[in-house]
């Protein structure tokens, strides 16, 4: 045996082991370029009051949840009982973002579901989600007192994600 | 019952190659005469049962069998009966189901065919292939069994994936296993030698025309996939450097420089353990390619479904194959003689030049293809590589494997002069400097890379001919000497046929309604109009296009978008009109407002050559394949005469 002819094997380990590494990593998953980044800012009227506006200006101070949700969202609606149960522990104020809907379809989904958000910013044209990078929704934004976003949900939040994820989250950054 | 039979059939399989792993290789080590018998009946017996548990799945399919979980997951009761059968492995299941039957097809293959090599080397190859399998079909019955009944029963099956029906896919993967399985017949010869230690040019002939069986139809399969990508996605390209078609090509590329390793090795006695490695890389790589496709470890447009439990089986599997196949290359190959000795300037050292580069291509794909994983596992992002990184290392490399490979044939053995070499090249030199500057100019415009592309083939192409006609006049030359040049000219199309399409394709994507006209590649294209039509499992909107080239005559196109039943995506049936110079190309898009749809307009020049390169390939291997030579030898029994001299040596 001499060190030349040994070459290939060593090759192959080092490539054996990225396999190993890769076959436990998620391929599809997208990390969101925006987290710890400050939250786009945007001010657009609000879904249940028109002539009110929202900007997440307003929120300075607290740590929030912004959920990007739609009525024409079948995942959505999977999603709701979860967030029903997140507005009912009172952690932390939540903020829906309806996107490219139409008011009167989605204020008849809060009205038969029950409404989870304290106050839900209306986006006909889908500009503010174009700036959060919301490519599938629902999508979840857990921002803190500063304004910076500090997690990204994407798809329907389960029930564990909300109990070992965000909560814990939103706990440690209220504290801060 | 039929699928209770088929599983049977598939555990005493095995059983059996259990039996044609172990003892065969060690009746060859301790010189047990009576375990090296074993190989053949062994070899035999497991190609029967596993074609017993294919016929079983087939069976399965055919009857509409939906209390078979594989069956209701990819057939249903509408699906022609044609596609039912292309269903068999149309999924994870059938389609490993396949890999091992063609394993044990060319292992009896071998079996049959080495009645006159000495049974000890044989009863090592068919020993290591049986190994193999062993690996293979446990990864069949503990991640994969085909044969798992769904209780109670589906009422229909949830249909094959519309993108598969298609003649293509029918005849696209088998042809692709049957290469991808078939390097594992010159890996066994080359670990079989290692074990022995015999390394000579016997074993080298031996490996020969089973490696060019496997490359002709590796090389086939991958063409069939690329023409169905071609014709079925309706996207226009013809290779997208997708990690999946990456991992059909990777052996691919190894396989082509081993074939030329192996042509050294036999004639000089060179290169020995160089084109060993080569032939445990070539199939190494075809597992890899199984391991990446079947794994989901990256992401593709051949989105299979992916269970991690099977991902770990494989990357085992390729550890004991690979991992000691290279440590007793490590262990073995400096032992082995060195072949004859060469001069710098000869046509070993011109074909070691063309093996080395063929292999940083190689290299350079298969670091494209791991680089985002490689990313991922560092925790540096994600990332993915996109053509522009193949394009930009691949192009470099194979150019100059190009330019050595028309003048190679010239070059003596052991020494060669350049001047010899230069002085018999001026004339297809000049033509091709010629037609590099002159063709991309009649085409619509030069560049460097399209003046590079027609300079290349042309240069290819000629020196193939003069190299003949000069042949030809001292007698019929041997068929290898035909394949040689085949498979040269078949690159020199291919090479041809990608510039063209590469540097003077047009496409137009344009809302169209009926009456409306557009012009591409100066073919009028006219939308008459969109109905409905009804298919077997689908429904259709057909459109209907007509077709005119300066003025002359009009043809019709027709191309499709299919709704099928069980899926909600739409499939795009391109409509294509085939010519010799040129494809037309229409493929309708989303429909728009009122009786408007986006229709897609594609020129493709010359491309069909690129098809018809890979078929001249293909050509070329079958017939160095059938040269006398591989026969004669055998008749004459001096293979074994060979070996001992090899041995003595």
């Amino acid at each position: 045996m001499n060190a030349k002819t040994l070459i290939p094997l060593a090759l192959f380990s080092v490539l054996v082991g990225f396999l190993a590494v890769g076959l436990r990593l998620d391929p599809h998953e997208v990390p969101s370029p925006l987290v710890n980044k400050p939250a786009p800012a945007f001010k657009v009227a609000q879904l249940e009051q028109a002539d009110a506006q929202f900007s997440p200006e307003d929120l300075k101070g607290k740590v929030w949840l912004f959920n990007v949700w739609a009525s024409w969202c079948v995942a959505c609606r999977q999603e709701h009982p979860v967030l029903m149960e997140f507005a009912r522990a009172q952690v932390a104020p939540l903020i829906g973002l309806d996107y490219k809907d139409q008011r009167k379809d989605a204020m008849g989904v809060l009205k038969r579901a029950g409404n989870p958000y304290d106050i839900t910013a209306f986006d006909a044209d889908g500009r503010v989600g174009i700036d959060y990078g919301v490519y599938g929704v629902p999508e979840s934004y857990v921002i803190d007192k500063a304004g910076v976003i500090r997690y990204k949900h994407i798809g329907p939040i389960t029930m564990e994600a909300l109990q070992k994820t965000i909560i814990p989250l939103i706990n440690e950054l209220k504290k801060s | 019952m039929t699928a209770e039979l088929g599983h049977f059939a598939l555990i005493l399989a095995l059983c059996v190659s259990l039996v044609q792993g172990i003892l065969p290789i060690a009746g060859a080590q301790y010189g047990r005469r009576e375990w090296i018998l074993l190989a053949r009946p062994a070899a035999q017996a497991l190609f029967l049962l596993m074609a017993c548990s294919f016929a079983a799945l087939a069976w399965s399919f055919y009857t509409n069998d939906f209390s078979v979980q594989y069956v209701a997951e990819h057939s249903n009761a509408q699906l022609p009966t044609l596609y039912r059968f292309g269903a068999v492995w149309g999924g994870h299941e059938g389609s490993l189901l396949l890999w091992v039957l063609m394993l044990s097809g060319w292992t009896v293959a071998v079996a049959q065919n080495s009645r006159t090599l000495d049974d000890t080397m044989v009863a090592r190859v068919i020993g290591v292939l049986g190994l193999v399998t062993t690996g293979l079909l446990m990864f069949v019955l503990f991640t994969s069994n085909p044969f798992t009944r769904l209780l109670p029963a589906a009422e229909n099956g949830r249909d094959l994936n519309p993108l598969l029906q298609d003649p293509g896919l029918v005849f696209h993967p088998p042809m692709l296993y049957m290469g991808y399985v078939g390097f594992s017949v010159a890996f066994a010869f080359a670990i079989a030698a290692l074990l022995s230690g015999r390394l000579d040019a016997a074993w080298a002939r031996w490996s020969r025309p089973w490696t060019t069986a496997a490359w002709v139809f590796l090389t086939l399969g991958i063409a069939l996939g690329s023409w169905w990508a071609y014709y079925e996605l309706g996207w226009g390209g013809w290779w997208f450097w997708d990690p999946v078609e990456n991992a059909s090509f990777l052996p691919w590329l190894l396989g082509t420089a081993l074939l030329h390793s192996l042509a050294v090795t036999e004639k000089r006695g060179s290169f020995k353990s160089w084109t060993v490695l080569l032939a445990i890389g070539a199939f190494s790589l075809s597992l890899l390619g199984t391991f990446l496709v079947r794994s989901g470890v990256l992401t593709s447009v051949h989105a299979f479904a992916t269970d991690p439990r099977r991902g770990i089986f494989i990357l085992v599997l390729l550890v004991l194959v690979v991992g000691s196949s290279l440590a007793l290359f490590a262990w073995r190959a400096p032992k082995v003689a060195l072949g004859g000795s060469f001069g710098l300037m000869s046509r070993e050292s011109l074909m070691l030049a063309g093996n080395v580069l063929l292999v940083v291509a190689c290299a350079s794909v298969l670091l494209g293809t791991l680089y985002p994983l490689i990313i991922d596992a560092l925790h540096l992002g994600k990332i993915s590589v996109g053509p522009p990184y193949f394009n930009a290392v691949f192009v470099p490399v194979m150019a100059p494997v190009l330019f050595l490979l028309a003048a190679v044939p010239l070059a003596r053995w052991k020494h060669a002069e350049a001047r010899d070499i230069a002085l018999r090249m001026w004339i297809p030199g000049v033509l091709a400097l010629l037609a590099g500057a002159l063709v991309p100019r009649l085409m619509g415009g030069w560049t460097v890379l399209t003046g590079l592309g027609v300079a290349l083939s042309v240069w290819i192409a000629v020196s193939g001919v003069i190299q003949i006609a000069r042949r030809l006049k001292s007698g019929l030359p041997p068929s290898s000497f035909w394949g040689m040049h085949l498979g040269h000219m078949g690159i020199a199309v291919f090479v041809f046929g990608v510039t063209m399409v590469g540097g003077y394709q047009e496409e137009q994507d344009v809302r169209m309604e009926p009456g409306d006209t557009v012009l591409v590649g100066g073919h009028l294209f006219k939308m008459v109009g969109v109905q409905d039509v009804p298919g077997p499992n689908y429904s259709a909107a057909r459109g209907a296009f007509e077709v005119s080239h300066n003025g002359g005559a009009v043809h019709m196109l027709y191309p499709e978008k299919r709704n099928y039943f069980s899926s909600t995506m739409p499939m795009t049936e391109a409509a294509i009109d085939a010519g010799f110079i040129r494809d037309v190309y229409v493929s309708l898009g989303e429909p728009l407002e009122g009786k408007a749809w986006a229709v897609r307009v594609y020129f493709k020049p010359f491309v069909d050559w690129i098809w018809g390169g890979c078929v001249l390939m293909a050509l070329g291997g079958l017939f160095a394949m059938s040269d006398k030579r591989y026969r004669l030898r055998v008749k004459a029994g001096a293979m074994d005469t060979g070996l001992t001299k090899g041995a003595t040596a």
